[in-house]
């Protein structure tokens, strides 16, 4: 079996773009009418010519994620631990070129942020840091999660990408998922955004879901920050990585997410605007392609957008989210990530959630189940 | 009607139900109700053990529905039974429905790491009920490492497919010395009153109810076909036959 890479670079970004591109009326009519749909049918039901399907898309998402899932939206919310970073990524914050005050959370603020949102009823929660790999490194996630354990039924990471044994070791402490966004499947785009640090190797942060699944990780979170290229045909390579990883680690469980390009401190524009009609087109696509995939939104997106799309295909939802080390009770001034488009507190989602008919859900793993030796 | 015997209870139902998929807890529990289920499972990792309350447990009629645990999320034999001890501590039942699908996509069962909880789970004295692939051979090594039942599925599970291994079900109701109960995959009344009429012991369902635009209702068209189902079982089904059968045209030689 080939590594990604391989698979990768068999593709021609120019050929991918083209053929969605010229995906027909008809080629859109058999994905929407075929019971197992292909990469093909994905493309199809990305390109424009499905646009005007948009409402038949959502309803056949909608059934088949109901079907799947139940009427049912886990959620869960982010615990930023730090925003130290050595990378330059030109879109983030954080980035190393930003002057900003950094702020990494200690033993101290780490608990009274994780009671803040154990006080906000949060039970699955997901630790976010920069990159900076002398201070804010395994040790100290190990550390973060040891501490942490005993009070969330669910942890999630998403931090720099790391090698086989230290996601090991952080499977072995009790991590359930570990999310790692490959940005842009653009190889030279992707030299553009991120010039300097660690993360500027392309191929390494590539193979990092095949690190975390060959440590046996009970999910892999996938991605692209949709704004950086053309999000068609980066969306089709997040879907030809997630075909592989399903084969190759198939006891894993996948998720994707949408991350759309935000207004960030010192960053630059979004070179591609993807509106939200394009999203729930993305959504759909995605849904009708893989029955199986968990499909998570997080508070980038605006009130209006997350109530509507809560039945027609996402399972997991962040909430009441703030994007700073220190953001929920520490040092709620600290700088942002990104900013948050929906700032609702977690009653008012959880009762929105309700209205739409679905049972808002913040309790969906056991923690024992993390971190026995396999 | 006659009653199901499992270890030590007997059930008037023979439709046991699932708690996820519900759109909200009032529904759940409407349909729960609407089912006449006496025999409910309910996902361990759904279940807050630190809260002094369990909004999911409350919604549930203890005085006339046992709770029926499940280990949904373990991969392996020892998460299982370690789901099941941590079950049988906050539920206070020593049931246990088995659920080892180390595939998170079709949520298949894996054997042999059901077949190894099994064996530990029945030392330990509970009540094992596994979630197995229609497998009739898996069905007797089971029955000797202890099972209380056998749960084998009819379709993926949440596919709403209905029977699709009927040829094998048909012969683990043949074969079994325990209940047969048919699991997963059942879609509609029909799939139920099927799976009764060829003589499983019992059925659950979830999907099909909890997704259905009228719950309650779905709930008791379940009961009403699962009822159907094994009261047909009982009388004894008569012949299928595609032509109408008339005379003796190879043996009437005999009486001419």
């Amino acid at each position: 079996m080939n590594d990604f890479k391989e698979i990768l670079d068999q593709y021609s970004w120019e050929e991918v773009q083209t053929k969605i591109y010229g995906a027909s009326d008809q080629d859109v009519h058999h994905a929407l009418n075929r019971a197992n749909l292909t990469r093909n049918d994905f493309m199809a039901l990305i390109s424009p010519a499905a646009t005007p399907y948009l409402e038949q898309m959502a309803l056949k998402a909608q059934q088949i994620t109901q079907r799947r899932f139940g009427k049912t939206i886990q959620l869960y919310a982010p615990l930023y631990l730090s925003n130290e970073c050595q990378n330059i990524c030109t879109y983030c914050g954080f980035s190393m070129d930003n002057k900003i005050r950094r702020k990494t959370l200690n033993n101290t603020e780490l608990l009274l942020e994780a009671m803040a949102l154990k006080s906000m009823g949060v039970n699955h929660v997901l630790l976010v840091s920069g990159e900076a790999n002398k201070t804010v490194e395994i040790n100290y996630f190990l550390n973060a999660i040891e501490l942490l354990k005993p009070h969330f039924s669910q942890i999630s990471i998403e931090v720099q990408p790391l090698e086989q044994e230290e996601y090991q070791l952080l499977q072995a402490a009790g991590v359930y998922a570990i999310l790692v966004y490959q940005e842009t499947y653009h190889r030279e785009v992707y030299k553009k955004y991120h010039p300097k640090g660690k993360k500027s190797n392309f191929d390494y942060r590539l193979d990092t879901p095949d690190r975390i699944g060959r440590a046996g990780i009970h999910k892999i979170g996938l991605g692209v920050l949709l704004g950086l290229e053309d999000w068609r045909v980066d969306s089709f390579f997040t879907a030809t990585h997630i075909s592989y990883l399903q084969k190759q680690y198939w006891q894993t469980r996948y998720s994707i997410s949408f991350p759309r390009l935000r207004p960030a401190e010192g960053s630059v524009a979004p070179n591609f605007h993807l509106s939200d009609k394009h999203l729930l087109q993305l959504i759909c696509a995605y849904r009708l392609w893989n029955e199986n995939l968990e499909i998570s939104i997080s508070t980038r997106e605006n009130e209006s957008f997350r109530d509507h799309i809560i039945p027609i295909g996402v399972t997991t939802m962040s909430a009441a989210s703030k994007t700073n080390p220190g953001g929920y009770v520490v040092d709620p001034q600290a700088l942002e990530q990104f900013e948050v488009s929906d700032e609702r507190d977690m009653e008012t989602i959880k009762n929105q959630i309700r209205k739409m008919g679905y049972d808002p859900v913040m309790k969906d793993w056991e923690s024992n189940y993390s971190g026995l030796v396999r | 009607m006659s009653t199901l015997q499992i270890a030590d209870r007997s059930f008037a139902s023979r439709l046991f139900m699932g708690t996820g998929k519900f759109g909200n807890l009032n529904e759940m529990s409407a349909a729960i109700q609407a089912s006449g289920s006496q025999l409910v499972t309910v996902a361990l990792k759904r279940i807050d053990q630190l809260a002094a309350h369990d909004e999911l447990i409350a919604a549930i009629d203890l005085t006339t529905i046992d709770l029926l645990p499940n280990t949904s999320g373990a991969r392996t034999a020892e998460e299982a039974v370690l789901a099941a001890q941590l079950a049988r501590e906050a539920l206070e039942t020593n049931w246990v429905k088995l659920e080892i699908h180390p595939d998170p996509r079709y949520l298949l069962p894996d054997p042999i790491e059901t077949l190894r909880a099994t064996e530990a789970l029945a030392k330990l004295g509970f009540v094992v009920m596994p979630y197995i692939h229609a497998d009739p051979v898996l069905c007797k090594r089971l029955e000797n490492a202890g099972t209380a039942v056998v749960m084998p599925l009819g379709a993926p599970i949440g596919s709403n497919k209905g029977l699709r291994t009927l040829d094998f079900l048909e012969i683990i109701i043949e074969e079994s010395n325990v209940p047969v109960v048919v699991d997963a995959g059942i879609g509609a009344p029909s799939d139920a009153a099927k799976a009764m009429e060829i003589g499983a012991d019992a059925v659950l369902v979830n999907t099909a109810i909890a997704v259905s635009n009228n719950p309650l209702y779905m709930a008791e068209a379940f009961k009403e076909a699962v009822i159907a189902g094994r009261k047909a079982y009982e009388a004894g089904l008569g012949p299928i036959s595609s032509r109408a059968v008339s005379s003796s045209p190879l043996t009437s030689f005999l009486f001419d």
